[in-house]
């Protein structure tokens, strides 16, 4: 790889994936501010109320992070993907041109009233702004997966002699069979990274004994929606998505799980290293016939492994590839067994003497994110060597006119000014939760 | 098709300039004029609830380019890499500065943002002026050198940050010259102009008297470098003579801009306050109405003799394409009036410290 690439695929990487750690709690956090507004509205208890302000104000530096550090991903498909812009632009160019018209023009104008007007507003208006931006962050991650979508399995598009992709058939770009179960997996995790944030703001409070009723509805929020998201993510969405990982890019599916050889009955692996020279994974454990399974529901079904397929289709970074899908599954697993416990104290009514769990509930939250990466990881590494699966090489997408200096210069730059903002961010999300939820006199 | 999408794509960037504008604008007065706290929070109060919706037209328009005219997002935003990526560096730490400054009430914290907040906007300011400037002025396509095009694809430019002469007539002119730089500093004091009706038009009191009041020395720098830049940009080669001569219709864009530059100067103490915000828009949308048409259908002009200039004919999209889009777009549009027009009556007439966020 040279380096202009090298420093072109880290500079994406780098800012996505910084990015991506906004809007995973934004858009879940959105959902739950519309449900306490909700319940606001209808029962009229100012809890509800007061919960949705403190989230409001935890959501608003976040989602202002998520939008200045998604203009440099915009941009970042014409300074440094100019190739790949300028030939798929006809496709990718419609769901991302969208995104900006539907879904950002929503939030932006909507955000500010959401945020300052509830006085002004009143009570349903005020429930609707808050709505609105719900359906504008889940509208704008739709779009975006739309985009991965195409880029994952294409669709509905013509090539045309001078290499260029054209748009056939605009239907099919949003029917396609990737899309929806990407999309709900996506958002259900997004819930996920949510439902733990909410519960160890609850359980924190609880440890040190301040805020006590917020911190009682926020765990009973934080479990409600967990047990929910951290099912639905692995079923049905995991599952729908790894079957079209299976039936459109078999050799990825075989790199995930690290299956060197194909195999009827093929085990799942829990835990094992990658040896690429010897073509096999070290210290491995693993439950036989399970794979064949969850794949294709035979027990004996046969699974293609990577010696099936020719050495230059298999992903550039099987190893990176098997670590990113092994620690999102086995994350993933984890927390369905922390909030099924969870919800067992809850129906219990134990949680406030379980104190162990609220120590587990807190230190929890870094979890999620790292899954949400590791599946992101999974999803793009999976993916290459190509930018459009099967037709467009990534080494094929860089600007050529951008040379590795200039790419070296900016990334350092975005490194530079990004571990500042993190640290800013931190500062000021601190204080917020610091200073707590405001009980007023009404709802003691 | 690609005539609709162009006039599309020049009414976003108009809009965006207009609306973000005031709000650079603002920023800069922020920076240089508003010196007390009270004051201070006055430029605030008249941006707050706009410049986050006023942002989006931009990005918008980067999609909406992106969709309908690919050749020319990819060879512009490759192109001019360094000034763009910079550009994005400004704008987060610009919102952020809008955002953040009042989260943490103590003078070390609210100091640096707000410094940041009005430095970033007048950089902002200047580097969009640089911009366009580039743009009228014409870059090397397909970096010719010695009568040989370097890059592969014809689309392709790279635009250094100057070249040592800078010079707009230089073989391979750099993002930085003497006449890109005339640009920006235009961009710079219309802006701040902008910027200073659109506060008057939204506040009231001491505040907005001191703005009128610097309104008149702004405008004759102001007025000084339209001149300058205007006779450099009809020596240019990548301006279009022949088509003022065939339609001599579109002198009246040039005059409409004199026009309104001039009432830009006579509406400053006028009992109308939307007198001096409407001349000023006026100005910004044919003063750059003027700049596009005289290229038009070139989009980039080439420099070079080799590689052709790209125009709106060989950089959009396909017609599947283009004729798909237009119908989302006309959707999204509606709704973008519905919002616009609620957010607006709700902060309607002058802005008092009723108003304030904080």
């Amino acid at each position: 790889m040279d380096d202009a690439l090298l420093y072109g695929r880290l500079q994406f990487a780098f800012t996505i994936t910084y990015h991506y750690l906004f809007p995973q709690l934004t858009m879940g956090l959105a959902l739950i501010i519309v449900l306490y507004k909700g319940f606001y509205l209808k029962t009229n208890t100012l809890i509800y109320n007061e919960s949705a302000k403190f989230w409001a104000k935890i959501f608003a530096i976040n989602f202002g992070m998520g939008v200045v550090t998604g203009l440099p991903m915009e941009f970042q498909f014409g300074t440094n993907w100019a190739q790949f812009s300028e030939r798929t632009g006809n496709i990718i160019g419609q769901t991302l041109g969208m995104e900006g018209m539907f879904s950002f023009f929503l939030e932006s104008s909507f955000l500010g009233l959401f945020l300052f007007g509830e006085k002004i507003l009143g009570k349903k208006l005020h429930f609707m702004t808050a709505f609105l931006i719900f359906i504008g962050s889940w509208a704008s991650g739709y779009l975006i997966i739309a985009t991965h979508s195409w880029m994952q399995n294409p669709v509905g598009h013509e090539i045309l002699s001078n290499g260029k992709f054209v748009l056939k058939n605009f239907s099919e770009l949003f029917g396609n069979p990737w899309l929806l179960p990407s999309f709900f997996h996506n958002q259900m995790a997004s819930l996920v990274t949510t439902s733990f944030v909410v519960a160890s703001v609850g359980a924190f409070y609880l440890l040190i004994n301040k805020h006590n009723k917020f911190a009682q509805l926020f765990i009973k929020t934080g479990i409600i929606t967990g047990i929910i998201s951290t099912l639905f993510v692995a079923f049905p969405t995991g599952d729908l998505l790894a079957k079209q990982v299976a039936l459109n890019q078999p050799v990825t599916l075989a790199a995930m799980e690290g299956l060197f050889h194909s195999e009827e009955g093929a085990p799942i692996v829990l835990i094992g290293q990658p040896n690429m020279k010897a073509q096999r994974l070290d210290n491995k454990i693993e439950v036989p016939n399970v794979l064949s399974f969850l794949t294709y529901e035979r027990w004996d079904a046969e699974i293609k492994g990577l010696n099936d397929f020719p050495k230059e289709e298999w992903p550039t970074n099987i190893p990176g590839l098997y670590y990113s899908y092994h620690i999102m599954v086995g994350l993933g697993t984890i927390f369905i067994g922390i909030m099924t416990l969870g919800l067992w104290f809850l129906w219990k009514k134990k949680i406030e003497i379980q104190r162990w769990f609220l120590w587990v509930l807190l230190f929890a939250v870094p979890f999620p994110y790292i899954a949400n990466t590791a599946g992101w990881y999974t999803s793009e590494l999976g993916r290459q060597p190509y930018l459009v699966y099967g037709l467009f090489k990534t080494t094929d997408g860089i600007s050529e006119n951008v040379s590795s200096g200039n790419t070296l210069f900016t990334l350092l730059g975005f490194v530079g000014l990004y571990l500042l903002l993190g640290f800013i961010m931190l500062i000021l999300v601190g204080k917020i939760i610091h200073k707590g939820p405001v009980l007023t006199e009404k709802n003691q | 098709m690609e005539l609709v999408w162009y006039l599309i794509l020049c009414f976003m960037l108009v809009m965006y300039i207009v609306l973000d504008g005031f709000d650079f604008g603002a920023g800069i007065i922020h920076l240089f004029i508003a010196k007390t706290e009270k004051e201070k929070k006055q430029v605030m109060r008249a941006i707050g609830p706009f410049w986050d919706g006023n942002e989006v037209w931009l990005v918008a328009f980067g999609g909406v380019l992106f969709a309908m005219f690919p050749t020319l997002y990819a060879s512009a935003f490759s192109g001019f890499y360094l000034p763009l990526i910079m550009i994005l560096w400004f704008f987060i730490i610009r919102a952020l500065g809008i955002e953040f400054t009042h989260l943490i009430n103590h003078e070390l914290w609210i100091k640096p943002w707000q410094k940041g907040f009005g430095i970033s906007s007048l950089l902002l300011a200047l580097f969009f002026g640089v911009a366009f400037g580039n743009i009228i002025r014409g870059v090397n396509l397909g970096g010719v050198e010695n009568g040989i095009a370097q890059f592969n694809n014809h689309y392709s430019f790279f635009t250094p940050l100057w070249d040592g002469s800078f010079s707009p007539f230089a073989e391979i002119p750099g993002v930085i010259d003497w006449f890109t730089i005339t640009i920006g500093l235009v961009a710079v004091l219309t802006l701040t102009i902008h910027g200073a009706y659109w506060i008057i038009l939204k506040t009231e009191g001491d505040f907005v008297k001191k703005l009128q009041a610097k309104i008149l020395p702004l405008w004759i720098a102001l007025f000084v470098l339209v001149l300058i830049s205007l006779v450099a940009f009809i020596t240019m080669k990548s301006f279009h003579r022949e088509l003022f001569s065939l339609h001599p219709l579109m002198y009246i864009l040039p005059f409409i801009t004199f026009l309104s530059l001039l009432s830009m100067l006579l509406a400053r103490n006028s009992k109308k306050s939307w007198l001096g915000f409407t001349s000023s828009t006026i100005f910004i949308i044919s003063g750059i109405g003027s700049a596009l048409a005289s290229l038009f259908p070139i989009v980039i002009p080439s420099t070079n003799s080799i590689v052709k200039s790209l125009t709106i004919y060989n950089t959009a999209a396909e017609n599947y394409s283009l004729n798909t889009g237009i119908k989302w777009w006309v959707i999204a549009f509606l709704l973008v009036i519905i919002y616009f027009t609620f957010v607006h009556r709700i902060y309607k007439g002058k802005l008092t410290e009723e108003h304030d966020h904080h």
